[in-house]
């Protein structure tokens, strides 16, 4: 059987700048079931984030959000807004690690 | 100004310029709004627009949403608040939007009292605050010092719904407010007439960004009504909805904390906030709270020049080639750095440069998770100096390799696909953002100057 990601259970998953500083990134988790699996802090911790986006486990904040079925991630900005090597300006493309995420099987 | 018993709010798109369907606002005007309020500005698109103090949008496109808007609010006789004006919201971007909007109303034979709020900033000015421990850093950068104010192209400290209410109670018609808080356009005028903070910054919050806490972001802006015990949201276009989920979920958008948001005045705290369906398509809002703060501050937004870029920009089709791309751009790398030194005299502590693979992994990188190799790819070579000729210079010596460098093991040249000649493309001065500092403001309108007129048919 093919592996599931969270993007498999999500109806979006998405990030953005919050102000020139910080990327913020949620999961839009389908329904109940599979924002049980994104907010399960023995799965999607800070150091799982951290191994994701090479920044300090320390600087991830994990929100978890059960009426929205929402997890939200944020972090400051490891690579400085419209630098030399920001390849990102908005950071809008940075949630595909995330979404391809696989879940644990069970 | 009296008090009122609910103040509607028209916000017709997310941004000025982005255009929206004139009827939306029509019938935005029809349901009652008492204001209309829209945002003319954003640091998103990153530090030129401030640095250079230009506006990421044209002058046509603002001026065509502006017509309408200007029209609807002389019709109605309510007032019309631009936050933020010219992107960045420098002295420059409000007397961009200014002259716009005195073309149109001559244009129009409109007369209408029009207010400029500057929030421009000078680095003289805010050493006093500085030295004096007024001045804060904001997580993740850390304390300031005058060099990197002396070194800011330009600086504008966020207004908060103040400077605005003040405005409107002095009687402007229209207020071209310079840089303000996304949501400081949109609470002025609920706030002023006497609307609780929690509902006011709440849903101020909600509309900042037009029609995207609706399930058809592109059917144009939204109407919110603040009242005594919370605020109701529905999309201008009438085929649109409005959600509990699309309106709850844009409390997440843009912002680090989904239940807090600081303002100049306090912290707008929706963590006991419930959203209700009226029905289909308006969503009710109640338990929104604000917490004043001991303490006002203004957040200051700054940039300087970091350099001069120039960019090279090549593609390859050959699978010969996109095999090992990276082993290609190891020996461009090593190639390059030698030819740069040999013909230049220049080492990387003189430039630096990115090269990014498009089609492989320029977008996340290292970070990418995917591993199939590419069917083509568009090398860009960005190179940064101290002057630009300087830029230009080192781009140009990666031009033969940009062309025609081949792969490891091929013992011939390829000829490598340039999209256009010529082969650069000089990108003028790059910037930076350097200031993410908050001011313990002395009072809520010290640090902004406001000038009113009265603009007349010509």
């Amino acid at each position: 059987m093919p592996e599931t990601t969270l993007g498999d259970l999500a109806t979006e998953v998405r990030s953005k700048n919050a102000g020139p500083f910080w990327i913020t990134m949620e999961l839009f988790m389908r329904d109940a079931d599979g924002y049980r699996i994104a907010a399960d802090e023995t799965f999607l911790h800070e150091g799982v984030v951290a191994d994701l986006y090479r920044v300090d486990p320390g600087s991830v904040q994990i929100f978890r959000i059960p009426s929205l079925n929402v997890v939200k991630i944020s972090y400051p900005r490891p690579v400085s807004q419209g630098s030399l090597r920001d390849r990102d300006v908005h950071a809008g493309q940075h949630h595909v690690p995330l979404a391809q995420l696989v879940v644990p099987a069970h | 100004m009296t008090n009122a018993d609910s103040v509607s709010i028209l916000v017709p798109s997310g941004m000025l310029g982005a255009g929206f369907p004139e009827e939306t606002v029509t019938r935005g005007i029809a349901l009652g709004a008492d204001v209309i309020a829209v945002d003319g500005g954003s640091t998103d698109s990153g530090p030129y627009y401030l640095g250079a103090s230009k506006p990421k949008t044209t002058a046509a496109a603002v001026a065509r949403d502006l017509r309408i808007l200007l029209r609807a609010a002389a019709g109605a006789g309510i007032p019309l608040i631009v936050g933020s004006c010219g992107t960045s919201g420098t002295d420059d971007g409000v007397d961009w939007v200014a002259g716009i909007v005195s073309d149109l109303l001559a244009e129009e034979g409109l007369s209408m009292k029009v207010a400029r709020i500057y929030s421009e900033q000078r680095a003289a000015d805010l050493k006093e605050p500085l030295e004096a421990g007024r001045i804060h850093p904001l997580p993740p950068l850390g304390d300031l010092d005058v060099a990197t104010l002396e070194e800011c192209t330009h600086i504008v400290a966020m207004m908060g719904h103040e400077p605005i209410a003040e405005a409107l109670a002095a009687g402007a018609q229209v207020v071209l407010a310079g840089r303000a808080t996304d949501t400081a356009n949109a609470a002025a005028y609920a706030l002023l007439r006497g609307m609780p903070a929690g509902p006011s910054w709440h849903a101020a919050k909600i509309v900042e960004c037009g029609g995207q806490c609706t399930t058809n972001p592109r059917a144009g802006g939204v109407f919110a009504t603040v009242d005594r015990t919370g605020f109701t949201i529905e999309p201008l276009d009438e085929n649109a909805a409005c959600t509990p989920i699309s309106v709850a979920a844009h409390m997440l958008y843009e912002t680090a904390n989904p239940f807090e948001m600081r303002e100049p005045d306090g912290t707008l705290d929706v963590r006991d906030a419930v959203y209700t369906a009226l029905d289909e398509r308006r969503v009710r809002v109640e338990g929104s709270r604000f917490h004043h703060a001991e303490q006002h501050t203004i957040k200051l937004e700054g940039a300087r020049i970091s350099g001069y870029e120039t960019m090279s920009f090549s593609a390859i089709r050959d699978p010969l080639i996109l095999k090992d791309i990276e082993g290609w751009a190891s020996l461009m790398d090593v190639v390059f750095t030698q030819r740069v030194e040999q013909t230049l005299g220049l080492t990387r502590d003189d430039y630096d440069y990115d090269l990014r693979l498009y089609g492989y992994n320029a977008v996340l990188g290292d970070l990418d998770p995917a591993t199939e190799p590419p069917r083509e790819v568009g090398v860009m070579l960005l190179v940064r100096a101290a002057d630009q000729d300087l830029a230009t210079a080192v781009a140009k010596v990666a031009n033969p390799l940009m062309l025609h460098l081949p792969a490891q093991d091929m013992d011939y040249l390829p000829s490598l696909a340039f999209p256009g000649s010529p082969a650069e493309v000089e990108r003028g001065a790059a910037y930076e953002f350097v200031l993410n500092h908050a001011v313990d403001s002395l009072t809520p309108t010290a640090m902004f100057r406001t000038e009113m007129e009265e603009k007349h048919d010509a």
